[in-house]
């Protein structure tokens, strides 16, 4: 039988398959800032309602070349990074409770169920009666915050760990503590790394929570200040740090990423 | 108890009056019933047994994996000092998806503190015999259900054990390679003289590779019938051919046969 175009058999499998690129995600967010630009140049956007591109990069470049920039960055910087490396270690380490051991189970359980709802923002006042309205009470607001998430996920990719692989751990004579280092931490991995998207972002969130009261330094505190001031280029200004923050954070945890799940 | 045991001679694996009972929804299921079997040190025993009948159950209990309800289980340690007593192939083959196939391999001689040269030259040698020299470097996902199965065949034999418990370690293999295997298989034991518990599906491969055949009942598990196979060693893929083997496999047969009717019979 000859074969007609009728009985060729037409491709299905298509579609469902989104792929990234990059140089999509930059254009679009320079289009963005194009039209925004544009706008402002033919008076289509009051300066009032929202300053120019060219006047936000102006309020950077002020806040560069007077020290400004870095003194608030510098202060904000070592708050997330104590703050979160704080409440990583810790709710790492309680999510493998949680994934492990009967006794920290269900206790854990309630407690997460009960607290990680709860508002943090909400109790910054009560974190500054607790540790001081120094440094302690915007570590600790930026710690708890990045707790609770990383509990859930850690204890959720703990779980998913493919029984048949303990057992083949067990069968080659792992202690309980090689099983837990060699076979769950490496199987928990990426969803430990997915829990850090999500608290990397929180952590900027509650840096600026913290540092709205009571604080001199620090991006938050600028940034209040300057919409105390309705000085909105540099509003603005900051936000667009803030931005930048969480986009070098999210770049540095893709680097993580590309180096521990090569094998997926 | 086990007339299969010759006189004075202690056996390397001693499974005595061993029963598992699984408490499921619809109340306690005997999985295996008062299943006894010895194993003499260097033998090959293969364990045929309708699907469901209990026989991984009975390998994940002398491997230590499984609670045994009634019973005991022994393995006598050899005189080796740092061999490990047991490997075990998995019917549902399990490797670590973040190492490569190598890593993989060598995973039992890593977690006994082997220098990484020497257990990579000992991982290399093994996938070289089975065929998978070229996708060392290669990690689980991007090699086929067959090959994950030959890898993990190989961790265990890499670890070198005092005994060797596989089940259905060819099970997922195309017929052409679980031949070559099977020929395989017989070359290393032959080299090795290891303790073996093979469980197998296939009468041929258990007549093939077997000093002795034991067949289960269907569930619960109990011991049906043991048949020597005396064919003589070294064996190849040409003695399934000799009339000798054929005759051992249609008697091994015709008892099987029989208990898959009864069982069918029994749940009508
Ligand atoms: N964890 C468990 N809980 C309850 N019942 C179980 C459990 N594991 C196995 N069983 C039951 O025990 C019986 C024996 O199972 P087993 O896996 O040992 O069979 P098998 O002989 O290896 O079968 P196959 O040849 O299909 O691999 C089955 O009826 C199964 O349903
Ligand atoms: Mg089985």
């Amino acid at each position: 039988m000859r074969a007609t175009p009728e009985t060729i058999v037409p491709f299905r499998a298509k579609g469902f398959a989104p792929r990234s690129n990059p140089v999509m995600g930059a254009a679009s967010i320079a289009a963005l800032v194009g039209l925004w630009q544009l706008g402002s140049s033919l008076g289509w956007i009051s300066p009032v309602f929202l300053p120019a591109p060219h006047e936000v990069a102006g309020a950077i470049y002020r806040m560069a070349v007077s020290g400004e920039l870095w003194r608030h960055l510098s202060v904000s910087l070592w708050r997330i990074v104590l703050g979160w490396t704080l409440g990583t270690v810790v709710g790492v380490a309680a999510g493998f409770a949680m994934g492990l051991f009967t006794l920290a189970r269900s206790p854990m359980q309630a407690f997460v169920g009960i607290l990680f709802p709860v508002p943090k923002i909400a109790l910054v006042p009560l974190f500054i009666i607790w540790f001081g309205i120094d440094e302690g009470s915007k570590i600790a607001t930026i710690a708890i915050g990045v707790f609770f998430p990383t509990v859930i996920s850690t204890a959720a990719g703990v779980e998913a760990v493919q029984k048949n692989l303990i057992r083949l751990g067990q069968s080659f004579n792992l202690s309980r503590w090689s099983i837990i280092t060699k076979i769950i931490l490496p199987g928990a991995l990426p969803s430990i790394l997915a829990g850090f998207r999500i608290t990397l972002s929180v952590s900027i969130l509650l840096l600026v929570a913290a540092e709205m009261i009571g604080a001199q330094e620090g991006l938050g505190a600028y940034i209040i200040r300057a919409g105390d001031l309705f000085q909105t280029d540099s509003l603005i200004g900051g936000v667009v740090i803030l931005a930048a923050l969480g986009l070098l954070f999210v770049g540095l945890l893709g680097l993580a990423e590309r180096r521990l799940l090569r094998w997926r | 108890m086990d007339a299969q045991v010759s006189a004075g001679q202690v056996p390397k694996i001693a499974a005595r009056n061993v029963s598992r009972i699984y408490q499921t929804v619809d109340g306690d299921m005997v999985a295996v019933d008062d299943f006894s079997l010895d194993v003499t040190d260097g033998e090959f025993v293969c364990v045929v047994g309708p699907s469901g009948c209990g026989k991984s159950t009975f390998l994940r209990m002398i491997a230590g994996l499984d609670t045994i309800s009634a019973g005991s289980i022994q393995i006598a340690p050899g005189g080796v000092p740092g061999k490990p007593l047991n490997s075990v192939v998995f019917q549902e083959y399990a490797i670590f998806p973040w190492k490569t196939v190598i890593d993989n391999v060598a995973f039992g001689l890593e977690m006994r503190g082997i220098a990484r040269k020497e257990r990579l030259e000992t991982a290399r040698y093994w996938l070289d015999r089975v065929g998978l020299g070229k996708f060392a470097g290669y990690y689980p996902h991007q090699i086929s259900g067959g090959m994950k199965q030959r890898v993990s065949i190989v961790r265990a034999l890499a670890n070198d054990p005092e005994v060797l418990l596989m089940d259905e370690p060819l099970g997922a293999l195309d017929a052409q390679t679980r031949v070559v295997l099977q020929e395989e298989l017989l070359r290393i034991w032959e080299e090795t003289r290891k303790t073996v518990v093979y469980i197998t599906h296939s009468l041929d491969e258990a007549v093939l590779l077997g000093d002795r055949v034991i067949l289960m009942t269907a569930q619960p598990g109990r011991h049906l019938a043991t048949f020597d196979i005396d064919l003589p060693r070294p064996r190849s893929i040409e003695t399934a051919n000799t009339p000798r083997f054929v005759e051992h496999r249609a008697l091994i047969w015709e008892k099987l046969s029989q208990e898959v009717k009864r069982a069918m019979e029994q749940n009508q």
